[in-house]
């Protein structure tokens, strides 16, 4: 499914997805790196030994998630943005995600923007309450959106400004 | 008649790390390029690249040509640069032309050392000639280095690296691309980058290719059929956009003619994107003092064009009597940096293809 049409499977997605145990006691990262290439700044990139070292250079990531604090240094040094992280400790029928977010214009904090699945299709509206777009980012902005605990498997992409939300 | 000890020709990645290999090997070089700004293909490329912090994994392209030319300037007393300079010939006698500042030159070094990357390959369909039809290398050049949208909406015709990678700056140029399209069953590029222009919302159609492409006097419409598993278009599959932009990006080929024409052995390598020379571990061609690196020596991506150039460079430097003091260390780290790259799944046709060139070191 994947190679055919770049959208990843459910059952891929669980097998990156940290535990709801881990994800309700606070932020951790989401690695949706599926395809061996040769490439490794994820591993370098934590100071928290989280990752695993990649030996070889084309290993996939894959991430300790009792060592991973959900920092998010990862997410813009991802050269696929294939990072995000996620924060279930936010609310009982929230979820945090912070996700990576190239386009102008960014959003504002307390903007309400799509949700859009992997596909880029809508499926709920949320709240931004967070963005980041500091120098240690390099042009990759950091954005905090609040989602609906349902779509924690489906959410992955922002709109802004999009039809649904008439901004 | 300039008398330098090692000419490189072209300035993208492979060229510019040559010329600091070998400048900081004691060598006197002299550095041209075809085009205006030193850096090739890295000057457009606003994207993070891959690999390892060896190759500037997680920095852009646009920001790895600085970084690059800033390390050349280090030896600005052993480098002369000519931009707007063309390599036009190379002759028997060791002699090269270059058309420069209206200036007819000629240069015999004591080396020099091919780096002329590639271009792209053309598609044959109806009206394929059409005014809106471009390669994504010109697509790339109008957004990010002159800043001016190729169009409204896009059809991209390839879902390689490079066709995914000019989808999603096309979205950020926020310019709709209505599909990717490929012929191929699966998806060429790396699947991190599929995915990214996916969750924007543009669909990948594999297995589909260009029926034709209509319009007056300029494109107005494309359309796709699919292919079925021998290649064969299916009637009746046909798929039509309203688009002003067809960018075709199905893989690029080496620029071989100066090779060609010193008289390098040269063998059809379809892994390696067509035409490329014979050449030995240290990339000497079979013609002695003649070396190659980047995409002229085989297509491949940015990161080992840089790393090809560090060690071609060491080497070329070497041949001619300038051997650096760490020779045998940065050699040995540059090979190990190459096969890194080319030791996974996605390395297989890059190793396929360089062992079919391979020969004995002279």
């Amino acid at each position: 499914m994947l190679e055919y049409t770049g959208v990843p499977t459910r059952e891929l997605i669980d097998k990156v997805f940290p535990s709801i145990e881990r994800i309700n006691k606070g932020p951790v990262a989401v690695i949706e790196c599926f395809q061996s290439i040769p490439c490794n700044p994820c591993s370098t990139a934590c100071n928290r030994n989280a990752m695993n070292k990649m030996d070889d250079i084309n290993d996939l990531p894959s991430l300790d998630v009792e060592k991973c604090n959900g920092c998010g240094i990862c997410i813009s040094r991802c050269p696929g943005l294939a990072i995000m992280v996620v924060d279930g400790s936010y609310s009982d029928e929230e979820v945090v995600f912070r996700i990576p977010y190239e386009f102008l214009p960014l959003p504002n904090v307390g903007d309400i923007v799509e949700g859009l699945n992997r596909s880029g299709e809508y499926i709920t509206d949320c709240k931004v309450i967070k963005v980041q777009n500091s120098k240690l980012f390099d042009r990759t902005p950091i954005i905090d959106v609040v989602v609906k605990r349902e779509y924690l498997f489906d959410f992955r992409n922002i709109r802004v400004g999009g039809k649904n939300n008439g901004q | 008649m300039k008398n330098v000890d090692l000419v490189v020709i072209g300035g993208g990645p492979a060229g510019l790390c040559a010329s600091i290999s070998a400048a900081s090997s004691g060598a006197r070089i002299l550095l041209v390029d075809r085009n205006k700004k030193l850096g090739g293909q890295l000057i457009k490329q606003t994207h993070m690249f891959f690999g390892s912090e060896k190759q500037y994994a997680s920095r852009r392209g646009i920001d790895i040509a600085e970084i690059l030319i800033q390390d050349l300037m280090k030896y600005k007393d052993n480098i002369d640069i000519m931009t707007n300079a063309t390599a036009l010939g190379i002759y028997e006698d060791g002699v090269i032309t270059i058309d420069y500042d209206q200036k007819y030159i000629k240069v015999k070094p004591k080396a020099m050392l091919i780096a002329t990357g590639a271009s792209e390959k053309v598609l044959a369909f109806p009206n394929n000639d059409l005014p809106g039809i471009y390669g994504a290398g010109a697509v790339q050049t109008l957004m990010n280095v002159y800043g001016i949208k190729p169009g409204k909406r896009v059809l991209m015709v390839g879902a390689g690296n490079i066709g995914l990678i000019v989808s999603y700056q096309l979205l950020q140029a926020g310019v709709e691309v209505v599909a990717v399209i490929d012929a191929a069953p699966k998806i060429g590029g790396y699947l991190v980058h599929a995915s990214k222009i996916r969750r924007m919302g543009v669909p990948i159609l594999t297995g589909y290719t260009v029926k034709e492409a209509i319009g007056y006097p300029c494109l107005e419409e494309a359309v796709i059929w699919k292919l079925d598993d021998k290649w064969n278009p299916i009637e009746g599959t046909e798929l039509k956009f309203n688009v002003d932009v067809m960018c075709i990006s199905v893989g690029l080929t080496p620029l071989t003619e100066l090779l060609l024409q010193a008289g390098c052995q040269m063998k059809y390598v379809a892994e390696l994107g067509g035409l490329v020379p014979v050449r030995d571990e240290n990339y000497q061609t079979s013609k002695k003092n003649i070396f190659v690196a980047g995409d002229v020596s085989g297509v491949e991506e940015a990161s080992s064009a840089m790393v090809e150039g560090y060690l071609a460079g060491l080497c070329a430097a070497k041949s001619i009597g300038y051997k650096h003091q760490f020779f045998d260390e940065l050699k040995q780290d540059y090979i190990n940096q190459l096969n890194d790259l080319r030791s996974g799944i996605t390395g297989e046709k890059i190793r396929i293809g360089i062992s079919k060139i391979l020969k004995e070191v002279i």
